[in-house]
């Protein structure tokens, strides 16, 4: 277990390093010269050589990019990204400020996703072919075809406009949480549905499940203790793994409800070429997605052995 | 390596048998028409769009009417006529980014499960690392680089897809090497990269296109995705994730404005969701199998759990995880 988690630890890293190559490309690659952009935003005039050759020196972009990408690094590594460009904090304060919210949002989604997506997948499993089996598989077709801004204007038309039952946009109260949460779940939910019906369905066929039934143990029994408790491995993975995702931003229902979060700042970001913010989300992103990651895995692996042991013939 | 890679490598070849359990499948069928309605729009949008879908006028926000079917918009243009037009700007981004996520993947793919050793590894980590990146995040900041235009977008989703391909093609590739007629050609003295060519690469052809028809759905969904937040279509694109952007402001009072181009898009995606479905269950040979399984898996082998790797890649709908819905 020891050295499966070494392993795991060890790619994690490499990965990571692999990300900030990729994210600080993105900064040599974006448009404008840096010390460029800020002179003049700050100046509302172009600048002169003598004040860009000053800002050069002061932001090190004079520097050869091999240098400039190992300072770049070493900050990230002690959790410094730099200046913004034009709003005048650190990156990382104004990443602070939002992480929470988008937390509260992301786990709010995830924990929807579970509560709907599980129970339903069950019950197609159990009662096959029938009528609500049929609509959890329309479900999981609609979930994922329809986009996530279009699914968030429908829930508000219908609870806000019609109903005026929740707040619409903005940030604040619980209230404002259950239309974001709600959008946001419905799409992994018609996954996690799927996938629970046909895990549950696999294991009812196993030897054991057989065996547990033929010596004259309850269906109930059968399901949740035998059946439920080895089907939901794979699913709670696939939970996991999509609650990394959710907390890297969730971009398009954030900007949809205007909820001030780590994606709504991205996109703004993106909007004004504010690009040693858009490195600092994507770096984290990629970094909390790679942890839960990690997490996930090394979970998995203490309930399930075989995967360690795979791990290590591997 | 993984046994979603054997199944597909198991399915047939396209053949008369599977075209007609594909027109049998109710599902498939309404795909199939949704599939060529769209992309008859694709083509022809343009020219029988009944109005100009730039020309501005002052009636604005009209409800639909025999003069303009679909309503107007905020600036009082057709909506039935930028619907008509953008079809070839929404879709036409989405099908040229899947031809060339599909080639980079398939030639990176080939590459990594063929030679293997070095050069697999090497591929292989870049492929991680590109799907430890939440995919939307990544494809605007890679988006925003370039100057607003589709050409953007279609770049930025080219970034972060292909390497869900590549994982996929690569775990075909190291399956069918594994079987006999690869092992009689060797024998027999044929080359490596004649075998390659002419023995591994032909039996990859149709999961490939089946996983192809399967991922435009979410192409589309990931253009709209890009710009409904106001990346790629600036004003007056008449392309749809844009027209939506443009008329949130009008939803609470005008909410067709928002909910035409939404269904518009939804339908797409939804026709090539059930086309897709349906031509993979046609070309699978074990029709008993719960139909969805395969894709579940695929999915896991594609970007949830790589069987040995490092950083594990995203999870959720799609190969890739849409990244509208992955980060949405």
């Amino acid at each position: 277990m020891r050295r499966y988690a070494v392993r795991r630890m060890a790619s994690v890293v490499l990965a990571l390093l692999g990300v900030s190559v990729l994210t600080f490309a993105l900064g040599v690659l974006a448009p404008g010269e840096p010390a460029e952009v800020v002179l003049s935003r700050s100046l509302g005039q172009p600048p002169s050589d003598e004040q860009l050759e000053e800002m050069r020196r002061e932001l090190g972009t004079d520097r050869p990019l091999v240098v400039q990408y190992f300072s770049w690094l070493g900050g990230a590594v002690r959790g410094d990204f730099g200046d913004s460009w034009l709003r005048g904090v650190r990156v990382q304060d104004a990443l602070a400020e939002r992480a929470p919210r988008t937390a509260a949002l992301a786990l709010a989604g995830a924990g929807l996703s579970l509560v709907i997506g599980i129970p339903i997948g069950v019950l197609a499993a159990t009662r096959r072919n029938s009528v609500l089996d049929h609509v959890s598989r329309v479900g999981a077709l609609f979930g994922a075809s329809l986009p996530s801004f279009f699914i968030a204007y429908v829930l508000i038309y219908v609870f806000a406009v019609r109903f005026r039952a929740l707040p619409v946009f903005g940030f604040g109260s619980a209230a404002h949480l259950v239309l974001p949460a709600v959008t946001l779940a419905l799409g992994p939910a018609a996954v996690l549905a799927r996938l629970t019906r046909s895990a549950v369905l696999e294991i009812l066929g196993e030897d054991y499940v057989r065996t547990a039934r033929a010596k004259g143990a309850r269906a109930r029994a059968v399901l949740f203790h035998h059946a439920l408790r080895n089907a939901l491995i794979p699913v709670v993975t696939v939970a996991g793994l999509s609650v990394g995702h959710l907390l890297g931003g969730s971009l398009i229902v954030e900007w949809v409800f205007a909820w001030p979060g780590m994606g709504d700042l991205a996109v703004s970001a993106i909007h004004d070429r504010d690009y040693p913010l858009v490195q600092g989300f994507v770096l984290f992103a990629a970094a909390v997605y790679l942890v839960v990651n990690l997490l996930v895995d090394l979970s998995y692996a203490r309930l399930d052995p075989r995967v360690r042991v795979e791990g290590r013939r591997a | 390596m993984s046994t979603a890679a054997q199944e597909i490598a198991a399915w047939t070849a396209p053949s008369f048998g599977a075209l007609r359990r594909l027109l049998r499948d109710p599902g498939a069928r309404v795909g199939l028409v949704l599939v060529t309605l769209f992309l008859g729009l694709a083509v022809l949008g343009p020219i029988i769009a009944p109005q100009d879908p730039l020309e501005v006028t002052v009636e604005r926000l009209e409800g639909p009417s025999a003069r303009h079917l679909l309503g107007t918009d905020g600036l009082g243009r057709d909506v039935l006529s930028r619907i008509l037009t953008g079809a070839r700007l929404s879709l036409g981004t989405a099908l040229l980014a899947s031809v060339l996520v599909t080639a980079i993947g398939v030639v990176v793919g080939t590459l990594a499960g063929f030679y293997g050793g070095l050069l697999d590894r090497l591929l292989m980590r870049v492929v991680d690392v590109v799907l430890a990146v939440p995919g939307l995040a990544l494809a605007l900041a890679v988006t925003g680089l370039f100057d607003q235009s589709l050409t953007a977008v279609m770049l930025g989703l080219v970034t972060i897809w292909w390497a869900g391909y590549a994982r996929v093609v690569r775990g075909l590739v190291l399956s069918i090497r594994e079987r006999q007629f690869v092992e009689a050609a060797r024998s027999a003295g044929v080359t490596e990269s004649r075998i390659m060519l002419r023995h591994v690469l032909p039996n990859a052809v149709s999961p490939v296109i089946v996983l192809a028809t399967l991922e435009i759905g979410q192409l589309i969904l990931a253009v709209s995705g890009l710009t409904f937040l106001g990346l790629g279509a600036p004003p007056p694109t008449p392309e749809w994730g844009a027209m939506l952007n443009e008329s949130r402001i009008y939803f609470l009072s005008d909410p067709h404005v928002v909910f035409i181009p939404g269904l518009t898009i939804s339908l797409a995606v939804l026709g090539f969701n059930l086309l897709g479905d349906g031509i993979r269950d046609a070309l699978d040979p074990h029709q008993a199998v719960p139909s969805r399984r395969q894709l579940a898996r695929l999915r896991m082998l594609g970007r949830s759990r790589p069987a040995s790797a490092a950083a594990g890649p995203p999870a959720v709908t799609g190969t890739r995880p849409s990244p509208d819905r992955a980060a949405g």
